[in-house]
Order: structure tokens, then sequence, then C-alpha cells
């Protein structure tokens, strides 16, 4: 579904990635983990498609097709989503109405019928068990003022509404309480298909106790220097990753 | 210079012919328009050489001459009235088409007895004289600038609202000012006074409109009392035609405890100058000034605002947003002055604007004038583009670029929108909002 190689990229002249290869198929689940500042979510944001990155070496295939090639809202309507590490607020635009937006600008481009606001009601009811998300934020500003669990809830409620083929999620536990982590985890669980693919940025192994990888990445200075199964994330939590920057210096 | 002399001689015979059309007024009302008509002969229309009227140039509707429009003209005969009304406002309204009360469009089915919602021209023949002779022309008068004098020369069109002690007035009430455009095009001097007394409420929409686009002046005034513990909350929708000149001036003056909300939004006209001026005369009085302006290729909005701070512990808000798209232009100065004695003032003021386009010009400048220590004061000003991060967020949910670009905009009015109390208003303000936007989005 989404193949990396030797991805470069920099901001402001500064390179983060270093050279990023990576095969994604589709029903796998991925969990990139590294330490602060190694470029987890740079990655993310290129594959979302960011102005704010440039893209210096190195290609990324999706389904085949040049990813680079697609604008940003190209590829979320092909089914490539971003739940957010900071998800921005949206002052003055109500969450049901953006959610219907996004939702129909996908069917029109499947060429289905849009949804009226009555018949979406139904189906973001329906999406919102999913993650269990409060309907009074329905009615509210996108984010603004939402609590930082909420936003991170509401990106899964977003991913729950789009039904993305590639859902990248970046840093979605972190700020999460213990039964939010269950139930967005649980939720992002039921969202899974044979069909589609998820990666998982995450700090925390416990993350992953719910949702189970194939595949544990550890990303260092713009580089993935170590891949693993399931048991690597669980001897990063119980040495750190000293040891993986000192492997990755003395290679 | 020379053009202020000529204007001069256009109005004094119409003004003749006016004054002497309106033989049954009490003496008092005949000496304050001899009075306005002078001080708008001394004053001239005002120029771009006055600080004041440095970026808005009414040059070119001073050359139009617009006559007035009530004299000597039949009324006339205007259908879908009904879809410039407030739906909250049905059975407590009064219409004015070019000028003139229309009785059949205006109804007062909803308003209590002791409620007074009178057309002015009736008001100053019967029994409310005295409210008027107390009241009428207090705040604008000597304040006022020649728009302002000429209104009151030409006075007669407009509405006396006065709510007595206590009362609270449930339905809100609408005012309408339309345009149904003839064969000339004229001028019309709406003119409204609000008198809310001690402990009343009230609630205010006053809307001009036309029903096709046309070239026209109107000079509306508006002067609201707020009493003691009073609360009035007044929406002012100005979507005149596209070809139109609007020039107002709303003046209020808010007495201990009370409160003045005013919300203006600003759709129409080709220019538009808004003079507003709140004073909080005692402790305890407080404002909201919000306002949207949202203003595409030819047009010129220009809000000018005063709130004066007289005496201790008084609270001030004002938020103004504008949306410029094409070749257009802003100007925001808005004036919080805060005297020596008023301790304890609480003001705060932003203005902020949103350029679509690289046409589009804002000048924008928030003055705080304050002669105390004890005050908290904000003022601040923005002029920018979309949020280069809020319009990536959309992006990357799959809307196209025109229709994310459109939300965030419209998100950007939405925060003056979404105060609105009536519902009604909020829908015409979010279509009109739409339509500006090209949008595809339904509500
Ligand atoms: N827009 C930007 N402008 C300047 N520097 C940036 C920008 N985005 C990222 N960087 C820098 O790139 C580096 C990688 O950042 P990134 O956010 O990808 O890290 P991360 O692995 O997600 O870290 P964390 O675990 O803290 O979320 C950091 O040094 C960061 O400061
Ligand atoms: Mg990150």
């Amino acid at each position: 579904m989404l193949e990396i190689r030797d991805l470069h990229a920099t901001v402001d002249g500064k390179e983060i990635l270093r050279g990023i290869n990576l095969t994604i198929s589709k029903g796998e689940i991925h969990a990139i983990m590294g330490p602060n500042g190694s470029g987890k979510s740079t990655l993310a944001k290129i594959l979302a498609g960011h102005p704010a990155y440039e893209v210096t070496k190195g290609e990324v295939l999706f389904e085949g097709r040049n990813l680079f090639e697609l604008a940003p809202d190209e590829r979320a309507r092909e089914g490539v989503f971003l739940a957010f590490q900071y998800p921005v607020e949206v002052p003055g635009v109500s969450n049901a109405q953006f959610l219907r937006l996004a939702y129909n600008e996908k069917r029109k481009h499947l060429g289905e019928e849009e949804l009226d606001p009555l018949e979406f009601k139904d189906l973001l009811a329906e999406r919102a068990k999913v993650v269990e998300m409060d309907a009074s934020l329905m009615s509210r500003s996108v984010n603004e003022g939402f609590s930082g669990g909420e936003k991170k809830r509401n990106e899964i409620l977003q991913m729950a509404v789009l039904e993305p083929k590639l859902a990248v999620l970046d840093e979605t536990d972190s700020g999460l309480d213990i039964d939010a982590l269950r139930i967005v985890s649980e939720g992002v669980n039921k969202l899974r298909t044979p069909e589609n693919a998820v990666v998982l940025v995450t700090h925390y192994q416990r993350l992953l106790n719910y949702i189970v990888p194939d595949h544990v990445h550890v990303l260092y200075k713009g580089r993935i220097v170590r891949t693993g199964g399931k048991e690597l994330a669980l001897e990063l939590e119980e040495k750190g990753y000293d040891w993986i920057k000192e492997a990755a210096a003395g290679a | 210079m020379s053009t202020a002399v000529k204007e001069k001689s256009i109005y004094a015979d119409a003004f003749r012919e006016f004054a002497a059309s309106r033989e049954g007024e009490p003496a008092w009302v005949g000496r304050l328009r001899e009075g306005a008509f002078g001080y708008f002969e001394e004053l001239g229309f005002p120029t771009t050489d006055e600080e004041d009227w440095k970026y808005t140039n009414v040059a070119p509707l001073v050359r139009k001459a617009f006559p007035p429009a009530a004299l000597g003209r039949d009324e006339v005969e205007v259908v879908g009235v009904e879809t410039f009304v407030s739906a909250e406002a049905g059975r407590s309204r009064l219409v004015f088409v070019n000028g003139v009360y229309s009785p059949e469009h205006s109804s007062r089915e909803a308003l209590p007895p002791e409620v007074t919602v009178e057309e002015l021209g009736a008001a100053l023949a019967g029994e409310h004289g005295e409210v008027l002779w107390n009241h009428l022309g207090r705040l604008s008068g000597e304040r006022g600038n020649a728009f302002e004098a000429l209104n009151a020369a030409f006075l007669g069109g407009g509405a006396l609202l006065r709510v007595p002690k206590g009362v609270v007035v449930e339905a809100p009430v609408q005012l309408l000012f339309l345009t149904a455009p003839g064969e000339t095009e004229a001028a019309t001097f709406p003119r409204v006074l609000v008198v809310a007394e001690r402990d009343s409420r009230l609630d205010l929409i006053e809307t001009h409109a036309s029903t096709a686009d046309a070239e026209y002046l109107t000079d509306a005034v508006v002067e609201v009392f707020v009493g003691e513990g009073a609360r009035v909350t007044h929406y002012k929708v100005q979507d005149e035609a596209g070809s139109a000149y609007h020039v107002a001036a709303t003046r209020a003056e808010v007495s201990k405890d009370g409160t003045y909300d005013l919300t203006t939004v600003t759709l129409g006209a080709r220019l538009s100058r808004h003079e507003i001026e709140v004073v909080l005369t005692s402790p305890g009085a407080a404002c909201h000034v919000d306002g949207l302006y949202l203003v595409g290729d030819g047009q010129h909005a220009d809000t000018h605002s005063l709130i004066e701070h007289r005496e201790p512990d008084c609270a001030s808000r004002q938020t103004y947003k504008g949306i410029l798209d094409g070749k257009s232009r802003a100007v925001f100065n808005g004036r919080v002055y805060v005297h020596e004695g008023a301790r304890g003032t609480d003001a705060q003021q932003s203005n902020k604007n949103l350029l679509l386009s690289t046409d589009a010009r804002v000048d924008t400048k928030p003055q705080l004038e304050i002669y105390n220590d004890d005050v908290k004061c904000a003022h601040g000003a923005t002029v920018g583009q979309l949020e280069e991060e809020e319009l990536f967020y959309l992006l990357s949910r799959g809307l196209h670029p025109d229709l994310a670009r459109n939300l965030l905009t419209y998100g950007f009015a939405e925060e003056i929108v979404e105060k609105i109390r009536f519902g009604s208003i909020r829908a015409q303000l979010d279509e009109a909002i739409l339509n500006r936007l090209h949008a595809r989005l339904e509500a």
C-alpha cells in the first residue's frame, strides 16, 4: 500500500529526514517510536502533504502512485489520513458541519450522492459511538476549547467518518486518560479491516497492548535505525533509547 | 471647498420646500430643523483634508446631490417586503419604504400597550412631544457631523421607541428601512430615537435594505438613551444596494448599571460610513460594541467609533472584524476615551481583518486615551490572511482548497454572528456571507 524509499526532507533548509525506507502492506499495523525531535511528526506530515517541508530526495508510492503528485486534499480523498499530534482549532466552524463537508467531499470523489444534514446526523451519531464521543462536542467549533483528550478523540472520530485506507496516528495516545485510551484504542481496532493499514506514532508501550503492531520501528535522527516485532517496544520500555543511540553512533 | 458651497444651494431650495410642507409640526421642531440646516451650511460636507475623513472621500456622493426622497413622491408599491422582515419581529415592526412610513407592512401586535413604538411624524404631532423634546438631537446635535445635521434638517421619517420603567419587551422591534428604487436617485433620512427607561429591556433590529440595485443615499441617525439598570440590545444590518451610499450615526448614552449592546453588520453599499458613540455616564454602565464588515470589489466601509468612560467602574468591549475581498477598502477608527475620574475602568477593543485579495486594503487605528491610572485596558488590531495551519488541517480532511478557504472565512465571521440572539438574523447573515463567498456550503 505504501512504499517509502530513501526519503530525505528539510524544513527551513535544515535536514530532518535522512533516508527513510519503509514498506507498509494492507492489513498491517506499524508502530513508529523514537526520541523527541527524531522526525516522527515530520514524516507523518510529509505523508499528508504539509507545505512547510521540502522533500529533497527519495519517493513515496501510495497504491503504486507517486504520492507527491497529489495535493494534500487529493491525498485525503484517496484515503490518506493523519491524526495530528496537535489538532488545530478552527474557530467558528462547527464540528458537525466540518465532518459533513469532509465526508461529502469523499462521497463526491467516489461518485456517490452527498448526504444532507439530516442524513449525516444519523451517520455521525453511529460513528460517534466508536469513540464514545460526547454529542455536545458536535455543535461546538472544531477543537476550539476542547480538552487535550477531547481533541484526540475528535481526530479518531474523523477517522471513523472518513474510513481512510492509510491512517497515521501521531501520538493519539498522549493526553488520553486511562479509560479514554482504552476506548479510543478499541475504536481504532473496530475500524480495522484487511484492506486498510495503520501507522501508530507513540512513545508508550501501553498503547501497543491495545493495538498490537505487526512491526515496530525506531526513528532516530531522521533514519529508521531499528525494526522489530512488538517485543521491540517492550525492550525500549525497559531499556530506554541509549543503547539504540549508541548503536546508531557506532554504525 | 467650492463643492461645499455649491451643495448648500442645492439643498437650500429642497430644504425650504420641505420645511414648508411640515406645517402641522410643533414650533420647536421647526426651530430644530432650521438650526440643523444652518449648522449643516456652516459645516459643509467633510473633505479628506479633515483628519476624521482622511480615508473616506464623500465627494462622489456630494456631486450626486441626491434630492430628498419624501418630497412629492407617491408611495411606491413594493412586493416581497416580507423577505426583509426578521421572523421574530413579524408582529413588532415598523416598515419604511423610501423614507415613508408604510402602515400596511407594519405591525405592533406583539407589543405591550404601554410601550411606544411610533412613526416619528405621528409622534412629533402627538402626545409624545415631550419625550421627543427632551431627547431628540441631544446626542447627535452639536456633536454631530454635517450628515447628521442634514438628517435633522430633513427630519420626518423614522421612529420613536420608548419603553417605560420596568417594562420588558419580549419581541424584538424591527425598524426596516427599505429602498425601492424608482426613476430618480434620492436621499432618505431615517431618524430613530430610543428611550429605554429605568430597568426596562428592549431588543432592536435596525435593517437597511433595497429591493433592487440603484444609486441612492441613506443618511441615518439613531439616538439611544439607556436608563438606570436598563438593557438595550441593538442589531444594525446594513444591506443596502451595491451602488448605494450609506452614511449613519449611532449615538448612545448609558446610565448607571445600564447596558447597551450594539452589533453592526455591514454588507452593502458602495460607500458606507458609520459613526458610533457610546457614552458611559455613570458607574456600572457597560457596553458591547461588535461589528462585522464584509466588503467586496468596489466597496468602501468606514467605521469610526468612540466609547467614553466618564465615571468609575464602567466596562466596554469592542470586537470588530472585517473580511475584504477584491478591490475593496475598509477603515476602522476606534477610540476609547477614559476620563480622569474613571477609576476601575475595564475596556477591551480589538479589530481583526482578513484580506482575501491583494487588492484589498484596510486602515485600522484602535486608540486608547487614558487619563487615569486605575484602569484595565487592552486593544489590538490585526490584518492578515487565512491561517496556514488551519487551512492545512481542512485540506488534510479532503476539503477542496476553495471550500476550505470559504469555510475558514465563514468561521472568521461566525465569531460575531454566533453571538446574535435571533436565529433569523443569524440565518440572513450566514446566507449573505456564504453568497459572498460563492460558497457551496448549505446551512
Ligand atoms: N516547521 C518547522 N520549523 C522548524 N523546525 C521544525 C519544524 N518542524 C519540525 N522541526 C524540527 O524538526 C525536528 C523533528 O521534529 P518532529 O516534530 O518531526 O519530531 P518528533 O519525532 O515528532 O518529536 P516528538 O516526539 O517530540 O513529537 C525537530 O528538531 C523540530 O524542531
Ligand atoms: Mg511528534
